[in-house]
């Protein structure tokens, strides 16, 4: 997949959702996290969903990854309706074209370096001697070709969120989904990695979707998605901050 | 995901953990031990006591006063030895015909005494069962008419009371009444720790006599050839019936009373089994509960397999697989317990056990059956964990 200039002719949509609602339960009261958001997101796009706590931005990514599905609205991702899908068809969706990366790393405390970015594989029936070479690959590529064998408690939090990375790459996702990957670094490791995120983008050209509400890791992305009480209230667009979208 | 991958994470969690894998297992281990232990205790007497009966001699015939059956109450006999003649013209030889009223009471030589068994017989016991004399010779009609007062003496009460001494002809008091040695059997072993040779044979009248009774306990006939038996069976008890018409007489074989045996011991058998297999039930639930709290602790552990695309399926294998390999290695390790404790309570103790192919393969397959059974519940927990939830769990 090679990403096409930006600002070129229509390309391909990664992710469509088309007047999403989820309502939740919570002790018999009804809760409407996200009250209709309508979102495109183009293959090799790079965009930041910001908003404050309790905005309904988590829901929105969760919903984004194919972790939930929405109690109303169509979610498409690579063209295909998530309302269609079987759990275990939503699983090969989410292994094959999305990858994560959490704000706690969620790093397998037991095993090396290498064997957690070969996990994604692992559920896709890739055999163990490919496994090893994809997963090495993926770790030079995040800088970390000489730390392949040390546990997560041996790195430090941005060598740990790197792995993640290698590890939301390793499957070759059209998108990267990362829940605030600064939220648990100092400001230098926080820098490597959104610079990391950024070089991917570019490089690869594997869409980026960022939530976070540190203005200074949502300044990096082209597009900027304002989320406040369950709606978007503001999208700088997809052809880059100061572009209308309509 | 690949079962093979399966296996490794799920040797990977149980490594991780190994205190309480170990003491997990453990309820399996003693509960299949226990199986294996008891199932072999339960075989081993039953083939004693088969061997035990069979070595009596071949086509015999017991003849006892009332019913025989198991849970029947004992009869008091009301056979004399005027019965022994009778039961000798049915049969055709008197010689065939064997009596026994038997006594415990105490055999000594001045200040060396033992308490035994004493058994008055007639001369054919011999011919009846297999019974051999090592030194000297049996009682003879004459000693048996004459009320001579000789004994036989059982092998451990020829050593008890004589030690190194040679007793033929010698005196020995059975219950205060001078008896002279004419023979010593060979040695028979024990059962259950039981001294099979802690007895003496006296001529049935000298017992009589000295217990001061007119009765004797019971008749043994030795029927000429297999075929014999059942004819023979049916005509002694009808001739005791039409002596005494308002008593009631069994005849039993060797293989009726091993029947018999056979359904009390394997009746206890079963009861200890069942209460050996109520433990490795426990050991099972155990097994379920802690598999719940490894469940529970890894939580995200499966909200986050579950974001890189494990399937329900490929979560519920791997926690399925944790519990069928906890429980099998607890069988296995539970079978060499078992097998272990058996040779070691059939070398050291009076009890025999027999290890029965089937009864390891049999905990195997139990064991195997309960990782699966008591894995199925929490494993299927893990599969239905909302990833969303999993992954914010702390």
């Amino acid at each position: 997949m090679t990403a096409e200039v930006v600002g070129g002719a229509r390309r391909e949509l990664a992710v469509e959702a088309r007047d999403v609602v989820r309502r939740y339960q919570l002790d018999g009261v009804s809760v409407e996290a996200l009250r209709g958001v309508t979102l495109r997101i183009e293959q090799g796009a790079y965009a930041a969903i910001v908003g404050p706590s309790g905005s309904g931005k988590s829901t929105l990514m969760h919903l984004l990854g194919c972790l939930d599905r929405p109690t109303s609205g169509t979610l498409l991702l690579g063209g295909r309706n998530v309302a269609d899908l079987s759990d275990a068809e939503l699983a090969e969706l989410r292994n094959r074209t999305i990858g994560f990366v959490f704000q706690s790393f969620q790093l397998l405390t037991r095993t090396s370096a290498l064997e957690n970015v070969a996990l994604p594989l692992v559920y896709r029936g890739v055999r163990r001697a490919e496994r090893r070479d994809r997963a090495a690959a993926a770790l030079e590529a995040v800088g970390l070709g000489k730390r392949m064998g040390h546990r997560p408690g041996q790195l430090s939090g941005g060598e740990q969120q790197r792995v993640a990375i290698a590890r939301a790459l390793v499957g070759e996702p059209t998108v990267l989904l990362a829940d605030e990957p600064t939220g648990n670094l100092d400001t230098r490791s926080g820098a490597e990695v959104i610079a990391l995120l950024g070089r991917l983008n570019s490089e690869r050209g594997v869409a980026v979707v960022v939530v976070t509400h540190d203005l200074d890791v949502a300044d990096q992305a082209r597009r900027r998605i304002h989320v406040r009480d369950g709606l978007v209230e503001r999208d700088t667009g997809a052809l880059g901050p100061g572009v209308d979208p309509r | 995901m690949r079962t093979g991958e399966a296996f490794r994470v799920a040797l990977d969690a149980l490594r991780a953990n190994r205190l309480r894998s170990g003491l997990t297992m453990l309820g399996v281990v003693i509960g299949v031990a226990a199986v294996v232990l008891l199932v072999a205790i339960g075989s081993g007497a039953k083939q004693e006591v088969e061997q035990q009966v069979e070595g009596l001699g071949s086509n015999i015939i017991f003849v006892v006063p009332g019913k025989f059956e198991f849970g029947s109450a004992p009869t008091v006999s009301r056979l004399t030895l005027d019965d022994v003649d009778l039961l000798g013209r049915v049969v055709g030889d008197p010689g065939r015909v064997a009596v026994s009223v038997a006594s415990g009471e105490t055999v000594s030589v001045g200040p060396r005494e033992m308490f035994a068994t004493v058994n008055g017989v007639n001369a054919n016991v011999p011919n009846v069962f297999d019974r051999r004399v090592a030194r000297g010779s049996y009682i003879t009609p004459t000693d048996v008419d004459t009320r001579r007062r000789v004994v036989v003496l059982g092998s451990s009460v020829a050593r008890t009371i004589f030690g190194d001494i040679d007793p033929l002809g010698r005196q020995v008091s059975v219950a205060g009444v001078r008896f002279r040695v004419i023979g010593v059997f060979q040695p028979q072993g024990s059962t259950f720790g039981v001294d099979r040779d802690a007895e003496v044979h006296i001529p049935v009248t000298a017992a009589q006599r000295l217990f001061g009774v007119e009765r004797i306990d019971a008749l043994a006939v030795k029927a000429p050839t297999v075929d014999d038996i059942a004819p023979l069976q049916g005509r002694l008890v009808s001739a005791l019936q039409d002596k005494y018409p308002d008593e009631e007489f069994s005849a039993v074989t060797q293989t009726q009373i091993l029947g018999t045996i056979g359904r009390i011991l394997g009746l206890l058998t079963l009861v200890l089994t069942a209460i050996a297999a109520i433990s490795l039930l426990v050991g099972g639930v155990g097994v379920s509960n802690i598999m719940l709290v490894s469940v529970r602790e890894r939580t995200r552990e499966i909200g986050l397999r579950k974001a890189l695309g494990a399937r329900q399926r490929d979560i519920l294998l791997q926690f399925l697989i944790e519990a069928v390999l906890l429980c099998v290695a607890g069988g296995l390790i539970g079978i060499g317990l078992g097998v272990g404790a058996s040779l070691a309570v059939n070398a050291v103790s009076p009890l025999p056990a027999v290890i029965a192919w089937w009864s390891p393969a049999l905990a195997f397959a139990v064991s195997a059956a309960v990782g699966i059974f008591f894995g199925v519940a929490p494993a299927r927990r893990a599969g239905r964990l909302d990833p969303v939830v999993a992954l914010r769990t702390e």
